[in-house]
């Protein structure tokens, strides 16, 4: 695959030094002392790295797993025996024999200071902040045994709050200046929405001219606030709607939840990352005073089923009618931080998109027509709540053309997030719950809806009754997984041979499926620049996620974020998969109920595009 | 621009001694590489912009370094206040810069050359543009420099826009680049990681100046001047109360004391060395000396008469600081604005000496904790100023007496 | 802005990415070109510069705010930058700026009514053994007093 076109300064990249396939090789170790004990590290290992494999804790800011070394913050600072000055342990590479203390009293009185500045110019208390207790700098603070303001504490705000995306808050009064939201939103993800402006003491994080974040391109992924150490960034909380809602008793509230919130909410509550909470989220829900409680996972089948048939109906549009207006590649459109980034950086390539409406949006639609109906309750008196990883839902939710109920379809959404929080606040502790189903109409989705949340999660639901659909055989994988979908390599690219197609399908026959899965918008871009050169004329499909490792490492799951808790929460969707009765789409018994009794001109009929279909809107970049 | 001294009144060891243009160049093609590094470790030549690398290590390192393509960046862009030597190279010697330039070029095997020069300077770009162009007719730029084969060297001369910080040499290959001028982490170094990736070697005007010299009479001649650690000479930038400020070749070694009285300096009561960022010393050590082992300079000596205010000299430098530190690390950003307002609070008698002892620890930590020598030596002035000054800054008698200028 | 200044803004732009290239190192040039023939940087040439550099707008926005000399709004159609620095200061700043202010009707950081002037401060120019020094465009001034800077700058046109 193509190689990314980082813009990163030459020395905020990893110092990449080759390191053996045999470390045992001469030169390839090197031995240094860290606090007088002697430990071998690979060639080019950064101090900070040491220091972790052999137990040893520096304190970090600035530094992220997910992102480039920024060495800004001076926190994780340490002697190195023969330097004038202290270095920053994450950007120094070990490769000489060097000494290292990691707590002289300089050492200390260093790191102390910094975080007595830190502190003086971080505006706001911590008990009103939505970090409190999951907070970098005030852990930090903790640590170092900070009892008072050795240098002052800011008494006035100096920014204002800015409020005008309905995703994400940006409070810049707590900004430590770490950059990481700006590392994440110029290189993990090439938005370019957020950027260090001025100098000296006039520095801070801004967007183009300073402009209110819903005025520029930013896409919503939140992806910035889960890399925010503090309560600089976060989500727009509708909580306190969701309870009056909720308190009032001629509101018939109901929630839908996505799959990959109860494969992280744990980690709110304590529990180590890659642990369901299905069923116990299930009673807890119940208990906080939903109505009724819905499986998102259902609309992600229904999902499925629209789109896997737009698919095709594009595939015979292009292949045997020569219809030119039909476009191909097809992409998904279920992640609305994709949606609006192809709206703001390719808006020329719309007519690719997908116009299935994401699972979120499809259900509020369902929900306020047809459930509506089922359970007799008016629509105005419904509120939808959805439960989503995402930062970017709360937009989605709030685009104007989404009311083809008549009504807004999906009232309210709430990261994983806000909901334990809700949960905390409904004095309920999670992991004591015990396990319940989801309701009725919707309650059992196959697990190809429960593998939406993990990225390639889209692509292998859709394959598995695409190819079915064509074929009559199941895909030709091991126990239905597929594995080329899987995993979290960049851009993944791969075919499934089309082969003794049904009558309707036998224009396809013999014909290789070719589909790209990309996660993150970086990787987006890279795909879209190669569509741009006309280098996949020949793919078909191509599954886009907004943010890194899909739908599980969405803006608003859980903080802390790295590729380890992401790999675990992946790994819990993949497992409560397997132990799925029905794992493909089309066999989802709502659903095909809900083709008899309602959408009943079928997949991508009348009724269909009415309320599962929806359009885009050219915004191109241009910042007015 | 005219400078008060005039060109044919300068006269000194080596900068300001003879040179054709070429010269060195000619002899530098004769020698060849080794014997220039040779000369060059020899005359144990440091770099002029203050730090005080050796030169000769720097270019070994960057001919060392394994690279397609490697640069010579000349770091025209002196901001520290109180310094304008380069100014007077850059208007009067040319042929010195660009020489040195080219021999560094030829030494370490770049094709390759940056003049970074402060936007403050942008009235010299074309006067300096046209002596290339000269070099490059004479065939001392471009392609087989004097008719040696394979060896092609040009520069071309880029401009700042207004930022102390990118005299620091990585931020200003950071500037270079098209980036904030924001200094990076080191490791790795620019001779091996410089300007796009590739090995540079940044060299001050003065250390390039002092280059053909050296290459023409030898590391030996070389560090006939000066004391045994800090070779040859030096230009000092003398401004303040005096009456011949202005640029002065001095071999390093002299003192304090003497540099006072060849620029007529009377009844002075401190000297602030290497710019802003430098020390302040009292009369009481006007014997010490110029020199690495004792005061290391950029060669900035601003001089303070018995009627200024110390308090308000370093509130100014302090200002400097808050303005001019590139806000990316927190020793450097916060830590300067601290030191401002304990600065402030000093000036309105709103203080304690505890807290006043606190902010210089907070110094001492910023010495050592900064990303760059800006933050690391921006304290020097508060530290320096209220440890020699105390009488007077912390004697309520005094707080208001004194003045700066003819208005404060 | 007029599509007719747009226009001509785009072309100004797209000679300057054909002189130094559409590299990220030559952003700095560029910007300085711009500002040159236009005194600031527009937020449309901003954008155009980042289009056409294929970086982001607020990557430029960004650079431009870091730089003292570069300018992301309208100046004057001179700028004239007084030294603040301390030999410069001891030399009798104070004095020249209390009567460059009252000339111009302005305080440092703002720009003339008629837009002639924009009157700022900046950091050590070099010149601290003449000071007071200023700087107006690109011209330096030195050894001011308070009637030798008005006098230069009533000859600004």
């Amino acid at each position: 695959m193509a190689k990314r076109d980082s813009r990163t300064p030459v020395s905020q990249q990893p110092h990449t030094v080759e390191i053996p396939d045999d470390i045992t090789t001469i030169g390839g170790t090197v031995t240094v002392e860290i606090n007088e004990k002697k430990v071998s590290v690979p060639f080019g290992t950064t101090i900070l790295e040491a220091c972790k494999t052999n137990q040893i804790h520096i304190p970090t800011l600035c530094h992220h797993p997910d992102l480039c070394i920024a060495g800004t913050c001076r926190v994780c600072l340490v002697d190195v025996e023969g330097m004038r000055t202290l270095q920053t342990s994450c950007s120094f590479p070990i490769t000489s024999p060097i000494k290292i203390k990691t707590t002289t009293p300089m050492v200390r009185k260093a790191r102390r200071h910094i975080i007595d500045l830190l502190l003086s110019e971080h505006y706001g208390e911590c008990y009103t902040c939505v970090r409190n207790n999951n907070c970098e700098l005030q852990a930090l603070a903790k640590e170092y045994g900070v009892d008072n303001f050795t240098f002052g504490h800011v008494d006035k705000p100096r920014f204002e709050i800015d409020r005008s995306s309905p995703s994400v808050i940006r409070d810049m009064n707590k900004c430590v200046l770490c950059k990481r939201c700006v590392r994440t939103c110029i290189d993990l993800q090439e938005v370019g929405v957020l950027e260090a402006i001025n100098r000296g003491d006039k520095t801070h994080i801004g967007t183009f001219y300073d402009k209110a974040l819903a005025d520029v391109v930013c896409i919503n992924c939140g992806q910035c606030i889960n890399r925010c150490p503090t309560g600089a960034l976060h989500a727009n909380d509708p909580s306190d709607d969701i309870w009056a809602a909720i308190d009032d008793p001629t509101k018939h509230v109901v929630i839908q939840t996505a799959p990959s919130p109860r494969a992280a909410i744990g980690e709110e509550f304590g529990q180590p990352a890659g642990t369901s909470y299905t069923g116990e989220l299930n009673t807890a829900l119940r208990r906080i005073g939903f109505d009724k409680v819905f499986d998102t996972n259902f609309s992600a089948d229904l999902t499925i089923m629209e789109e896997g048939t737009e698919l095709l109906n594009r595939l015979k549009a292009v292949l045997v009618d020569k219809d030119e207006s039909v476009k191909l590649p097809q992409f998904t459109s279920c992640s609305p931080g994709w949606i609006k980034y192809i709206e703001h950086f390719y808006p020329e390539y719309l007519d690719h998109l997908s116009t299935a409406k994401s699972p979120q949006q499809m259900f509020g639609a369902v929900i306020k027509t047809f459930y509506a109906k089922e359970a007799d309750v008016k629509p105005e008196d419904i509120v939808t709540v959805a439960l989503m990883p995402c930062s970017a839902k709360k937009f989605e939710c709030n685009r104007p053309e989404m009311a083809d109920s008549g009504f807004k379809d999906v009232d309210y959404g709430l990261t994983t997030r806000e909901m334990a929080k809700m949960i905390k606040e409904a004095g309920i502790h999670l992991p004591e719950m015990p396990s319940t189903n989801f309701d009725d109409p919707f309650g059992d989705a196959s697990g190809a809806g429960l593998i939406f949340g993990a990225t390639g999660g889209v692509m292998e639901a859709a394959l598995r009754t695409a190819y079915e659909l064509v074929t009559g055989r199941e895909v030709p994988f091991k126990n239905l997984k597929i594995e080329p979908c899987r995993g979290f390599q960049g851009v993944k690219q791969a075919s499934v041979k089309l082969e003794n197609c049904v009558e309707d399908y036998k224009f396809l026959e013999g014909a290789d499926l070719k589909f790209i899965v990309a996660h993150g918008t970086a990787n987006a871009k890279i795909v879209m620049e190669m569509l741009k050169r006309g280098e996949l004329n020949d793919v078909h499909f191509i599954e886009i996620m907004a943010c890194p490792g899909g739908c599980i490492g969405g803006g608003g799951q859980p903080i802390p974020t790295s590729e380890a808790i992401r790999t675990a929460r992946a790994k819990a969707i993949y497992e409560e998969e397997e132990s799925l009765p029905i794992r493909k789409s089309h066999e989802n018994t709502h659903v095909k109920y809900l083709y008899e009794k309602f959408l009943t001109d079928g997949p991508c009929g009348h009724l269909s595009h009415k309320l599962l279909h929806t359009h885009y809107t050219k915004r191109g970049k241009f910042i007015s | 621009m005219e400078t008060i001294i005039k060109k044919t009144q300068r006269t000194g060891p080596v900068i300001f001694s003879e040179y054709t243009r070429g010269k060195a160049v000619r002899k530098a093609i004769e020698i060849g590489r080794n014997d220039i590094l040779f000369e060059l470790k020899d005359s144990g030549l440091k770099g002029r912009g203050g730090a005080g690398f050796p030169t000769a290590t720097k270019w070994m390192l960057s001919a060392a370094a394994n690279g397609e393509k490697k640069y010579i960046v000349c770091n025209a862009d002196e901001g520290e206040p109180g310094t304008f030597k380069d100014r007077v190279l850059l208007l009067e010697y040319p042929e010195l810069i660009f020489d040195g330039m080219v021999i560094a070029g030829f030494t370490i095997g770049a094709k390759e050359g940056i003049v970074y020069l402060r936007g403050e300077y942008e009235y010299m770009l074309k006067s300096l543009e046209d002596y290339l162009e000269e070099m490059r007719k004479d065939n001392l730029l471009g392609k087989n420099i004097l008719g040696k084969d394979g060896f092609d060297f040009d520069i071309t001369i880029r401009l700042g826009s207004g930022a102390y910080v990118c005299g620091e040499e990585t931020a200003l290959i950071e500037s270079l680049e098209g980036n904030r001028g924001e200094p990076r982490n080191r490791p790795p170094y620019p001779v091996n990681t410089g300007f796009m990736g590739y090995p540079t070697v940044v060299n001050n005007v003065e250390t390039l100046a002092v280059v053909p010299h050296i290459v023409l009479k030898g590391g030996g001649w070389f560090k006939q001047h000066g004391t045994d650690k800090s070779t040859g000479s030096k230009l000092f930038s003398v401004s303040g109360d005096c009456a011949r400020p202005g640029v002065y070749e001095l071999p390093w070694g002299i003192k304090i004391s003497e540099l006072l009285f060849i620029v007529r300096a009377e009844n002075t009561k401190a000297v602030q060395i290497g710019g802003a960022s430098g020390v302040c010393i009292p009369k009481s050590q006007f014997d010490r000396a110029f020199a690495y082992e004792d005061i290391a300079t950029g060669g900035s000596i601003m001089i303070f008469n018995e009627s200024r205010n110390m308090l308000k000299v370093l509130k100014n430098f302090m200002e400097f600081f808050v303005e001019e530190s590139c806000g990316q690390c927190t020793p450097c950003r916060i830590g300067n604005l601290k030191l401002l307002e304990g600065v402030n609070k000093i000036e309105s008698g709103d203080f304690t000496f505890g807290y006043i002892n606190t902010l210089k620890e907070l110094g001492k930590t910023m010495q050592v904790a900064s990303k760059c020598g800006l933050g690391q030596s921006s304290p020097n002035p508060f530290i320096s100023i209220l440890e020699n000054f105390k009488e007077e800054i912390f004697n309520s008698k005094n707080r208001n007496g004194g003045s700066n200028g003819k208005a404060r | 802005m007029l599509v007719f200044e747009k226009n001509a803004l785009s072309e100004d732009i797209e000679e300057f990415i054909l002189k130094f290239g559409a590299e990220r190192s030559a952003l700095l040039p560029i910007l300085q070109s711009v500002q040159r023939k236009h005194k600031y940087v527009s937020d449309f040439a901003q954008q155009e510069i980042a289009r056409l550099m294929n970086i982001h707008p607020v990557e430029v926005y960004s650079v431009i705010s870091f730089y003292s000399f570069l300018h992301s709004n309208p100046q004057g159609r001179n700028i004239v930058r007084l030294c603040q620095t301390i030999s410069c200061d001891m030399a009798g700043k104070i004095a020249v700026a209390d009567a460059i202010k009252r000339e111009l009707g302005i305080n440092f950081g703002e720009t003339t009514k008629d837009k002639r002037i924009t009157l700022e401060y900046t950091n050590c120019v070099g010149m601290c053994d003449q000071g007071p020094a200023m700087i107006v465009n690109e011209r330096v001034f030195t050894k001011l007093d308070p009637e030798k800077a008005v006098k230069i700058l009533s000859e600004i046109k």
